[in-house]
């Protein structure tokens, strides 16, 4: 049965050992991490490449509770491949997930009733598949400026899979939903290292959760889930920020109130009106604040590293863009620091919350060469010019800016 | 309930689960101990290098209390007061 691993529950002050899902490293750690240009200065000194069971070497930013992001030569393919995924946790006692033993409990004052589904439940519904991006809220918090405190993420801190797994809306129609229920909050096996820490609880609005893209996957790029990516299930919420995708998920929980708790308030929020964001999560907002919710439309250069030598003459950049799921349109690129835009060419089209890839070909100039990028959605928003600051550090999408000395 | 605590964080250092983990070498310093003692129970003394060096002793202070209020840190406000003033001395701006 799958219980968090209390070790030292019987002292009372209900410190919890990490469970014996905790990372072990098969190889040595290397100092000298690719990090993202601008984190700050203490993480890029502390930063190291590690490597985890079944991963590649990530940049180790956090061992306890485990925070690996991917360098940036990860993401010249559309697909992250498993190995190569970014892990996020907030709280360290991870327990080890005996798949044949794994049930969700799906109920809730908000549900007609309650069940228990084991994996094999799940895998009898039927299944989809989407590809997605999984992209944690505060990526790239590292840039900002000023910092603010958190996890210092440069740009690695997501990864686009393609996701199978059954509806949600289908294992909420198990249940049946009353009319009253307003929110499903969703918890993981995962947990605190000590009691009194709050647990990792998220809920989504209904209309989020019934989405018919919303899932709960048991497959990732072909494969069963890496553990430290959620093995056996997690939530995919395509277009919404890595904050909503459980990972070890064991309830769905239909609500007629508001979860509350400290990951849904005051984490997680940006302030009401600053980004262009169409989701809205209504229950939740207050005066000031609301839940992050949708990602907001964003490109990343992957092919050079800012600074990065090239030949003069013939050169192509390339990289990827994304957004919310209104789906790329267009990627701009300008090599005269905004005052003309040339189309890059779109890459495959893996659905409209998938990595677009895009590549741009320039006659580079010898000496310093600098390229900006912009990418456009469907509903026509684009990356911002300059950081909208905000206390989390959450959607930076300012435009990339990269010199390249062409010799 | 700091007795309880730190018996607990004596075994929790000591058990092959986290002989992994990575060491970290803070800066020394007045306070370090209890930064060592009491942070390195529930989250890898990282973080610290991580958020530096950009807090100024205000924004420490802060996070100390955001740990205790927020995340339920049994911290003693004696040892709250030692360890905002060493990352403030040690981690600050």
């Amino acid at each position: 049965m799958l219980t968090r691993r209390s070790v030292l529950g019987a002292a009372g002050a209900g410190l919890t050992l990490a469970g014996s899902g905790w990372p072990r490293f098969s190889e040595s750690r290397a100092a000298g991490a690719p990090v993202t240009p601008g984190v700050p200065a203490g993480i890029a000194d502390a930063a190291t490449m590690e490597t985890l069971p079944g991963k590649k070497p990530l940049i180790r930013l956090s061992y306890r509770p485990p925070n690996y992001e991917s360098p940036l030569d990860y993401f010249r393919t559309s697909i992250t491949p498993n190995d190569e995924f970014f892990i996020r946790y907030h709280l360290s006692d991870i327990p080890d997930v005996n798949a044949a033993a794994y049930k969700i409990v799906v109920g809730g004052d908000g549900a007609n009733g309650q069940t228990e589904l084991t994996l094999d439940d799940l895998k009898k519904l039927p299944a989809y598949a989407i590809v997605a991006v999984n992209q944690c809220s505060g990526n790239r918090r590292g840039l900002s400026n000023p910092h603010v405190a958190g996890v210092e993420w440069g740009f690695g801190a997501m990864g686009c899979a393609r996701w199978k797994g059954a509806r949600l809306k289908d294992v909420l129609a198990i249940v049946g939903l009353k009319p009253e229920a307003i929110e499903i909050a969703f918890n993981g096996a995962d947990g605190p290292a000590f009691d009194r820490t709050p647990d990792f609880i998220k809920s989504l609005p209904v209309w989020r959760a019934v989405d018919e893209s919303t899932l709960i996957a048991y497959e990732m790029n072909g494969a069963p889930l890496p553990h430290l990516n959620g093995f056996p299930v997690r939530l995919i919420v395509p277009g919404w920020t890595g904050t909503y995708w459980m990972k070890h998920l064991i309830s769905v929980t239909a609500l007629t109130k508001p979860q509350g708790g400290f990951w849904m308030n005051p984490a997680y929020r940006i302030p009401v009106g600053m980004f262009p964001v169409v989701a809205r999560f209504v229950t939740q907002e207050n005066a000031t604040t609301t839940p992050i919710t949708e990602i907001v439309v964003n490109s990343l250069i992957t092919s050079h590293a800012d600074g990065a030598k090239v030949k003069a003459g013939n050169t192509t950049v390339s990289g990827l863009a994304w957004d919310g799921g209104y789906g790329i349109t267009g990627v701009e690129a300008s090599i005269d620091g905004g005052k003309t835009w040339s189309a890059a060419a779109l890459g495959e089209d893996l659905g409209r919350y998938a990595f677009r890839p895009w590549s741009f070909a320039f006659k580079a100039k010898t000496g310093k060469n600098t390229v900006t990028i912009n990418a456009t959605n469907k509903i026509g928003q684009t990356q911002t010019a300059a950081l909208l600051f905000n206390p989390a550090g959450y959607h930076n999408n300012v435009m990339q800016n990269i010199t390249l000395n062409a010799a | 309930m700091r007795t309880i605590a730190f018996a607990v964080i004596a075994v929790l250092v000591a058990l092959p689960a986290l002989a992994d983990e990575p060491t970290i070498e803070l800066k020394p310093g007045p306070g370090l101990d209890k930064v060592e003692a009491n942070c390195g129970a529930c989250h890898s003394l990282v973080y610290i290098q991580m958020n530096s060096p950009f807090l100024n002793a205000a924004a420490w202070n802060a996070e100390v209390t955001k740990m205790i209020k927020a995340f339920g840190a049994p911290i003693s406000d004696g040892d709250a007061k030692d360890i905002a003033a060493y990352l403030a001395a040690n981690y600050g701006t």
